[in-house]
């Protein structure tokens, strides 16, 4: 679905490359989670899919066809894509920001299809925000905001969606709401890809976890596989240990408090 | 916005412009206002409707739409309350451009077309100081490079018109306040010409303001083409605040105070805040040139010291409400 192939990144002045040589891919049905230390090239990755950053070589294909062979908007129609920031200056009623997801596949005067505004209604519903909908977007809290935004990216009705940082800034139970979220649309057959910070959330949601280090790839497997002390302490530069969730046996990252202190 | 709203603008339009019209040395009632309109009734009422006041009034409404267009269309790419094309230097572009051509004994349609590229070389002045100082995103900054870019504006103007002999051009007060004096039916007509295409390209690419106004990466993540877009505002807002100074010189704040208006009134879509913006626009102008010619008469006030004596409150306090967001 989403195939990253020996993709580099360089940014201008830059001497190590943002991105070098990554490759993996994220299949539908399932959830694909991106994850590493700041500056490893998580968010390089998501800039390089929407076309604001253009690949050094190696390339992005999206059902099997190459990025850069296809419009923005093709894009768009096929992968959704929330990003980690967004803050409404102009405020909106929440339905006008859902249906600014169909924005991909309308002219600039066509007015909304019958398919338009059933994909809109269908995003409400899969992202359970039609309480919200008659709202204007500055009322909002910010776990109502994160499943507007998801709506709207549903809305695009993409077979791909990636969410960058989703849970940032979001309490407990919104943050476990974004992942049950991401976890009834991977088992409804949609490729998720899921940029996140959160190892032990991710370690219980995903299927797949890639985790880049330095622009680089350094594991990539199941969370058991990939969720190793060894590697994590590696990548991360700092002493912890790889527990068991006692509810339901999924691996836990526990960083100690001082280095060379366990 | 409800049809009761769009209703009363409406009203407040036809009140404000029979208002307008009535009012002057020779006052007349709004029957013989409407009456020299449609050509009937008292000749000499309809020589001063028809020939002084309706072109003037009709200019300050183009202008006012003008205005309200470009200031709409910049703060949706800005993302930035605050962007209006005075207070960032693109009026300021615009005089200067018009008045360098003027210095030099140029007339007619040069005039506009050297607005039109004084401001574009303003606007991508007041971006690249800001990009400079690390802030095209902080309104704050992007402020402060648009009042540096219109100060230096400002003086070259006085230094281009230093030599231009007196009562050969229009002077410097007419260019850096604003009149509408001297509105005649051409110039009212090619302005609205003007206008009229820069909004009609706006409401056109409504829907892409619309998703450009939600950020950098949203936009791009909803398949928007970023750079031509930006390019396409830019371009289409310095056509209007150009178009608008050729014709009555700098107005400010207009930009600024109406796409607000247009919010608080429940505008939220581009298309649908460009749209009242304009008409409020169009109502503030004439509102304000009527205050202009009236309140100081015989005397008769610079049209834009009187939408800056509106205009600086109004700023302080979305500035004050964009600090604290």
């Amino acid at each position: 679905m989403i195939r990253v192939d020996s993709l580099v990144v360089r940014y201008p002045g830059m001497r190590a490359a943002a991105l070098d040589g990554v490759s993996f891919e994220a299949l539908p049905g399932r959830i694909t989670a991106v994850v590493g230390p700041n500056g490893s090239g998580k968010s390089t990755f998501v800039r390089t899919l929407v076309r604001r950053v253009a690949p050094t070589s190696g390339r992005i294909l999206v059902d099997g066809i190459a990025t850069d062979r296809l419009s923005p908007r093709e894009v768009a129609q096929i992968v959704s894509v929330v990003p980690q920031r967004e803050e409404p200056v102009f405020p909106m009623q929440v339905r006008d920001l859902v249906a600014l997801g169909r924005y991909p596949h309308g002219g600039a005067f066509t007015a909304p299809t019958a398919q338009d505004r059933a994909a809109v209604a269908q995003a409400i519903v899969r992202a359970d925000i039609a309480a919200l909908v008659e709202r204007s977007t500055d009322t909002l809290s910010g776990g109502e905001w994160q499943r507007v935004r998801i709506a709207r990216a549903l809305a695009q009705g993409g077979r791909a969606i990636v969410l960058d940082e989703p849970t940032t800034y979001l309490d407990i139970a919104h943050e476990m709401a974004v992942f049950e979220l991401c976890d009834a649309l991977a088992r409804q057959g949609l490729c998720v890809v899921l940029v996140s910070h959160q190892l032990n959330l991710v370690a219980r949601f995903a299927d797949q976890i890639v985790l880049l280090h330095q622009g680089r790839v350094a594991a990539e497997g199941s969370p058991n596989e990939v969720m190793r002390g060894d590697v994590l302490e590696r990548v991360y530069e700092w002493p912890l240990i790889v527990s068991r969730d006692p509810a339901v046996g999924a691996p836990v990252l526990l960083p100690l408090r001082h280095r060379g202190t366990r | 916005m409800s049809a009761p709203r769009w209703i009363a603008l409406l009203a407040a339009i036809v009140a404000v412009v029979t208002l307008a019209l009535g009012f002057g040395a020779v006052a007349l009632s709004p029957a013989e206002v409407w009456q020299a309109v449609l050509g009937g009734g008292d000749p000499t009422a309809e020589t001063i409707v028809r020939t002084i006041r309706l072109p003037r009034i009709l200019l300050g409404l183009v202008v006012g739409v003008g205005l309200a267009g470009s200031g709409t269309a910049l703060q949706a790419a800005l993302r930035n309350p605050l962007a209006e094309p005075y207070l960032l230097g693109v009026s300021g572009g615009a005089a200067l451009g018009a008045v360098c051509v003027v210095a030099i004994g140029g007339a007619g349609v040069v005039v506009p077309i050297a607005a039109f590229v004084g401001a574009l070389l303003a606007v991508q002045c007041v971006l690249m100081v800001a990009r400079a100082a690390g802030g095209r995103t902080d309104p704050r900054i992007l402020l402060m490079s648009g009042v540096v870019v219109g100060a230096f504006c400002t003086a070259a103007i006085m230094v281009a018109l230093v030599r231009t002999p007196e009562g050969a051009v229009r002077g410097a007060l007419w260019w850096m306040m604003g009149s509408l004096a001297d509105a005649r039916w051409p110039v009212v007509l090619t302005t609205a010409a003007s206008v009229g295409g820069g909004l009609a390209a706006l409401l056109w690419r409504g829907r892409d303001l619309d998703v450009l106004a939600l950020g950098e990466e949203p936009a791009a993540a909803l398949g928007l083409d970023l750079d031509r877009t930006t390019r396409f505002v830019f371009i289409t807002a310095s056509f209007l605040a150009a178009a608008t100074v050729a014709a009555v010189g700098l107005v400010g704040f207009v930009g600024l105070m109406v796409p607000a208006i247009a919010r608080a009134l429940g505008a939220r879509q581009t298309r649908g805040t460009i749209a009242v913006a304009a008409v409020a626009g169009g109502v503030l102008v004439v509102l304000a040139d009527l205050v202009a010619r009236t309140v100081m008469r015989p005397a008769e006030l610079p049209l834009g010291a009187v939408t800056a004596l509106i205009g600086v409150p109004f700023f302080l306090w979305r500035l004050r409400q964009t600090v604290a967001r």
